[in-house]
């Protein structure tokens, strides 16, 4: 099975869409979205439509923190972050609501997790950005494959036998055998906000038949996100960073 | 987890005897019932506990060797994991071990050359699939029954497109310590010129019997290579001939810039002895004195890297083997100088380029040929001082242009057969203007283009006022108009 895990979708309607353009000749036979659909960009109606279609065609959907914090005010978030979820909260249909609101925080698959952040206490939000910050979800769960996002950065760590974790480098575009002498956790960087210097949208394709990964990135219309962005009056600091991807 | 012995079944294989106990692995002759070929099973020997140097080196060769494929390397069969066992299953190779022959060295140079342009090819087969060896020594080496090299045992090695699990991993170098590259000692894992350095160790041991740096047992000793030589082979044996020893103190250079930057480009001069270009290299007979050796220390001592490729498929495509197959008839001037040109603006992106001018010379199928001309002059001699007439203001240094005639009924054929042999990565040729005969019988270059295993960039002269009917070449995309 190829399974596309897409995060951190942040209402970025030109990246999402050119993502999907993307994987509909790659034949997938599933997605999983890894959370935060909303936030942070212009098009949240957009984004939220096509996750539901997504998901009534079988894609499992992860909650993320700004979904959660369009139902639950009290969600803690930083200005910026904050300042977009009461400008899109009142945007969202009760529908799209509720369908963020009901979003599990884990999807389980044989020995596949899928999470948004830190595997430990999915709800607390913690960022995966380390190989230290990496053991809390080796450590609680027991899935030979752990996929996450939050972080916003592609990163890959591996658990050896001996249970040291290492980050590894990850070579774009080509196929890593997730091998099985080792537990794998992959970051998976953002579709909506790439935070790693390159603005290009990021994804992944997990093929569980021959059991490997690979990290991609393409293209899209950044400049018509960043438009969008400067119309509606959102703060300037969000344009910059999808032209910068940093 | 289950432990290797014989008749032991695991995953539809009986092991049989056991043919090998390394330091790391045991090597096994196993049955499987789908299987007819004779098949070998290694099984890393782990010591109690977390052996992480076996477990790793394991995981490595379990990432690479399904990704590698081609004569060079064994066809790997099935991998098993932690669970019950783990172990490698692959064809076994039924030719002699190159550790035999090495245990009788000193061998002839005319064995050796051989011997060591294969190794190369197998070499830069492996580098062409993005993967650097980093452990070659004799006993990685095998050979098929039809004289082909195959490397084996990748547990060190390093996939440009795959996570180098041995990165930082441990704190010491790792690798065969007669064979290693400096910079493989200063932890450098990501440059395949290291493997040339290798390659080169291996060549000496191969002619001298002796090697180049001993067998140090203490990383102390190791990083002795930084700065002191090795005893010129001509100093321990003066029948070695002072080309071979320019190939073999090139390829144990301290810095990589200063080795062959390809394993083809070695295998070029292995095969062709009389156009290696001699330096100050071929002429030594001794080390350096204790005072040059002083200074070099003073500065090595120092260096803690050497600069290093992007990448081992950057590093392949930034020193490519560049043929020119240039038509020397009388009528062809024109266009062999369009062709010069055209080579001449190839030099300029592709600077590290080593260019082999060709001719060929065309026989007939039957019968006798007349290879001395009516003055008498031999006519492959002529040929090729025409050769090197014609490249004279290409301008490039004797080490990276070499002349070479070929002869054969079909001059088409004798071109792949060149490309084939040389791994040339691209060919630049001219083509004569159109004619019906060529039409319908074909011409040289279309036949280069459609069978040549690399690139091919044919060159035409611009026709003023005619308009050609267009040629249906092959492989219209390669075509590149001069």
């Amino acid at each position: 099975m190829r399974i596309a895990i897409l995060t951190d979708i942040h209402a970025n309607r030109e990246a999402f869409q050119s993502v999907l353009t993307d994987l509909s000749d790659r034949g997938i036979d599933r997605y999983a979205l890894l959370g935060d659909i909303v936030g942070y960009g212009p098009d949240p109606e957009w984004c939220v439509d096509r996750a539901m279609e997504l998901v009534a065609a079988g894609a499992w959907c992860i909650k993320g923190n700004h979904d959660s914090a369009i139902a639950n005010p009290a969600e803690s978030l930083n200005i910026t972050a904050r300042r977009i979820v009461n400008w899109t909260r009142p945007i969202l249909s009760d529908e799209q609501r509720e369908f963020l609101d009901r979003l599990p925080l884990t999807k389980q698959l044989d020995d596949i997790l899928f999470v948004h952040a830190s595997a430990n206490d999915p709800a607390d939000w913690n960022y995966v950005s380390s190989e230290t910050r990496a053991i809390g979800s080796f450590e609680v769960s027991k899935a030979r494959l752990i996929f996450c996002g939050h972080c916003h950065v592609p990163t890959l760590f591996s658990e050896d036998l001996g249970g040291r974790i290492k980050q590894q480098r990850i070579p774009p575009g080509m196929a890593i055998p997730l091998i099985r002498t080792r537990r794998w956790l992959a970051v998976i960087g953002s579709v909506g906000q790439p935070r790693d210097g390159e603005p290009q949208a990021a994804y992944a394709i997990l093929d569980t038949d021959t059991n490997e990964l690979t990290f991609r990135r393409i293209a899209y219309d950044v400049s018509a996100t960043v438009s969008k962005i400067r119309r509606l009056g959102l703060p300037e600091s969000l344009a910059i960073r999808l032209n910068t991807g940093a | 987890m289950h432990r290797p012995r014989p008749g032991l079944e695991i995953d539809g294989f009986t092991l049989g005897e056991c043919l090998h106990k390394g330091g790391f692995a045991t090597i096994w002759d196993v049955n499987h019932p789908d299987h007819t070929h004779p098949l070998i099973m290694k099984v890393p020997t782990l010591l109690d506990g977390y052996d992480a140097p076996t477990i790793v080196g394991f995981e490595v060769e379990q990432m690479i060797m399904p990704r590698l494929s081609g004569p060079h390397v064994p066809r790997l069969i099935a991998i098993g994991d932690f669970s019950e066992m783990p172990y490698i299953v692959t064809e076994r190779i039924s030719g002699p071990s190159l550790l035999t022959l090495f245990s009788t060295a000193p061998r002839p140079v005319s064995e050796a050359v051989e011997i060591a342009a294969r190794m190369a090819e197998a070499v830069h087969e492996l580098h062409k699939q993005h993967v650097i060896h980093l452990d070659l020594k004799p006993a990685n080496f095998l050979q098929r029954e039809n004289g082909k090299m195959v490397c084996i045992d990748f547990g060190l090695s390093r996939h440009d497109h795959l996570p180098d699990l041995l990165d930082e991993e441990f704190t010491i170098p790792m690798g065969t310590f007669p064979y290693i590259a400096p910079e493989q000692f200063l932890r450098q894992r990501g440059d395949l010129r290291s493997d040339i350095f290798a390659l080169g160790a291996i060549l000496y041991e191969l002619l001298t019997g002796k090697l180049p740096f001993g067998q140090p047992e203490k990383l102390t000793a190791v990083r002795k290579r930084l700065w002191r030589d090795p005893v010129p082979p001509r100093g321990l044996d003066r029948t070695i001939p002072e080309w071979m020893q320019e190939i073999v103190l090139r390829a144990l250079e301290v810095d990589p810039k200063d080795r062959y930057q390809s394993a083809a480009q070695m295998m070029f001069d292995l095969q062709h002895p009389r156009q290696v270009r001699l330096t100050a290299r071929a002429q030594r007979t001794a080390r350096d004195g204790a005072m040059v050796v002083f200074r070099r220390w003073r500065v090595m001592r120092k260096v803690r890297g050497f600069a290093s490729p992007p990448s081992t498929g950057a590093q392949i495509s930034k020193a490519p083997v560049l043929m020119v197959a240039v038509d020397l008839a009388p009528d062809m001037e024109a266009l062999g100088q369009h062709l010069l040109l055209s080579t001449k603006q190839m030099l300029v992106i592709q600077p590290d380029a080593r260019v082999a001018c060709v001719n060929v010379i065309k026989t007939a199928r039957m019968g006798i040929d007349q290879t001395t001309d009516d003055n008498g002059e031999h006519l492959h001699v002529s040929r090729l001082l025409a050769l090197r007439d014609w490249a004279a203001s290409l301008q490039l240094p004797e080490d990276r242009l070499t002349f070479t005639v070929l002869e054969g009924p079909d001059p088409g054929q004798a071109i792949i057969d060149y490309v084939q042999k040389n791994h040339v990565d691209h060919v630049m040729m001219g083509a004569r203007s159109h004619s019906a005969t060529r039409r319908y019988l074909g011409s040289v270059s279309s036949h280069v283009v459609a069978e040549a295993p690399c690139s091919v960039s044919v060159i035409r002269l611009p026709q003023h006022g005619v308009v050609a009917e267009p040629e249906i070449a092959p492989s219209e995309d390669q075509r590149q108009e001069g």
